[in-house]
């Protein structure tokens, strides 16, 4: 990387749409995570730092179903079916993770306070942090070329790549789902009592601890085919990769409006946008830089965040 | 016949405080009863007991012959048991229907959609006003009209017994009088026994055919509502001269 340029004219206008649908793929990743903390939270007003590295999970996992024993999987389904199949098993293993998260490091801790539970919660971040480097090392770990569909082609003229339009195919028809589940069934509905008054939820039938299981499956759960899908695109994992997705996650879910599922959606698409496009036009150096002064300008000057208006409290 | 809720010898502690002690009371179906007490005498906790959301340290709690001690709350109100908080706690940033959805959410396995759509018809035609603002979000109802949609929440459930936590407070005489009005046609019309604790002594005794005053968490006196507004007792502590 050179040092920053600003305004560079030499772009054309194809690179617009490359960058659009580059920053779409990496909005998706952040969508899927941001949804994780955002119901979480909306249930258990508890930012789960965990969740960050629960995606890394979800991507050293998807690396060791895809590569191990000679790549068994791939070579008896096929590519598409063995990359299908891993997702499947990686989105249960890292639900399951995030339903022993909430049993071992909040549940315990549930009545002694909401530091008591950030630092519990930083806690597990680092042990999931340290368990993956434990397990796979330190270095980075990389994908290899024959476990990742490299089929390029142009789509109304812009280039992508057959991995990119399935990622936004998974992760759009992902999101839509779990939008129809909160927003349009009876479950969903018991979910949004839950998360905006739990005694009184109780009070009409509604069993609060499946709710909470839910939340904890299901966040982790997406947030793991994210990590997956990010492994793939991007080809190298690295044990702490958590970290810093885990942050632009938690900007989008500020972004969008945290506790609201569209917002979470919304502000992880406008994310990634923003942030490929000040990368390809500005400077890839300073988007981070950029990317949190957005999140202090939306702490600032919107604290609900874009959809996150919703509010009729009347005592 | 056993009564339908029948609790005895009920005590409950918060740590080292002791919110109830030794309460006896029972509900026959069908039946209007209140219990009477002022701020701080253990109405609310009596009911958070009954409805599982704090379980008490001694005594029992029957329900049509039931042990509810070891039943989760959750599933109380599939068994008949509708509960309106203290405060009315509507879903502020949901629609009047979407609150009245949730209603039926604990019997939804249990009766016949049809059956449940027919109640809230009728829940709908007993509060008029609800119907009008069934799409508008529930926190920008009035306080009258916050507390007509929480007893019509726990109505669509169509519980045989209803508790009710003080549902006047904080409401102009008038809109209490509607209230009480509404409690008496509730149950003239849907049959169903409530258990109202109030503060406001003078209306709930006329509504009820019994009462129980509580003081600092014992009942001190038991009778008819007839019986007891006319003891001097009582009359003195709730339904004094300048009383509402
Ligand atoms: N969550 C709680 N923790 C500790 N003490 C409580 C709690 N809730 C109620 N109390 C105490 O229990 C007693 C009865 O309270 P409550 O049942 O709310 O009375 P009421 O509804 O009649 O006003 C009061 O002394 C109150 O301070
Ligand atoms: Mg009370």
């Amino acid at each position: 990387m050179s040092r920053p340029v600003f305004f560079d004219k030499g772009k054309k206008v194809s690179t617009f749409f490359e960058q659009l649908v580059n920053g779409l793929t990496v909005g998706s990743f952040y969508a899927l995570v941001a949804l994780g903390y955002s119901m979480v939270y909306g249930v258990m007003k508890l930012i789960n730092f965990a969740h960050g590295d629960l995606f890394a999970l979800g991507a050293y996992l998807g690396y060791s179903l895809l590569t191990g024993a000679t790549g068994k999987i791939t070579a008896s389904m096929g590519l598409w079916g063995g990359i299908g199949f891993t997702a499947l098993l990686v989105a249960l293993s890292v639900a399951l993770a995030g339903v022993l998260v909430e049993r071992i490091a909040y549940r315990p801790v549930y009545p002694s306070g909401r530091l008591s539970l950030v630092v519990s919660a930083l806690g597990m971040a680092i042990f999931i942090q340290n368990a993956i480097m434990a397990i796979w090392g330190s270095r980075p770990r990389a994908f290899p070329a024959s476990v990742v569909p490299s089929l390029r082609f142009s789509l109304f003229g812009i280039p992508v790549t057959l991995l990119q339009v399935t990622i936004l195919g998974i992760s759009f028809a992902l999101m839509l789902i779990i939008w129809l589940i909160v927003e349009k069934s009876n479950f969903g509905a018991a979910v949004r009592a839950s998360a905006l008054d739990r005694e009184t939820a109780t009070l009409l039938g509604i069993d609060v601890r499946k709710v909470i299981f839910f939340v904890f499956a299901l966040g982790p759960g997406l947030g793991g085919v994210a990590g997956l899908m990010n492994g793939l695109y991007y080809r190298a994992i690295s044990f702490n990769m958590g970290w810093n997705y885990g942050l632009k996650a938690f900007t989008a879910t500020i972004l969008g409006g945290i506790g609201n599922i569209p917002g979470a959606m919304l502000g992880g698409l406008i994310l990634g946008v923003v942030e490929s496009l000040l990368a390809g036009y500005v400077s890839g150096a300073w988007k981070d830089v950029f990317v949190f002064i957005l999140l202090i300008a939306v702490l600032i000057f919107r604290p609900t965040g874009l959809l996150g208006e919703k509010t009729a409290e009347k005592v | 016949m056993a009564p339908l809720l029948e609790i005895k010898d009920l005590c409950l502690d918060y740590g080292a405080v002791r919110a109830l002690n030794s309460v006896s009371l029972k509900v026959e179906e069908n039946e209007i009863v209140t219990v009477l007490g002022a701020n701080g005498a253990g109405k609310t906790s009596l009911l958070k007991a009954i409805s599982g959301l704090i379980r008490p340290s001694k005594g029992s709690i029957q329900f049509r012959g039931e042990d509810l001690s070891r039943i989760q709350a959750f599933s109380l109100a599939g068994r008949g048991i509708a509960h309106v908080p203290e405060g009315r706690r509507v879903f502020s940033t949901l629609s009047v229907q979407e609150n009245l959805t949730l209603g039926r959410y604990g019997v939804r396995a249990l009766r016949k959609k049809a059956d449940l759509d027919n109640l809230e018809e009728r829940v709908y035609a007993l509060f008029p006003i609800l119907k009008e603002r069934r799409s508008q979000l529930a926190g920008t109802l009035s306080g009258g009209e916050q507390q007509m949609l929480a007893i019509g929440r726990a109505l669509v459930s169509s519980p045989s017994l209803l508790l009710l936590d003080e549902p006047s407070l904080g409401l102009a005489p008038i809109i209490v009088q509607e209230i009480f009005s509404l409690i008496k046609k509730i149950h003239k019309e849907e049959k169903i026994a409530i258990l109202l604790v109030e503060q406001n002594a003078r209306k709930a005794l006329k509504a009820a055919s019994r009462a129980y005053i509580l003081e600092l968490g014992k009942i001190v006196v038991s009778g008819d509502s007839a019986d007891l507004a006319q003891d001097p007792r009582v009359q003195a502590a709730y339904l004094g001269a300048k009383a509402c």
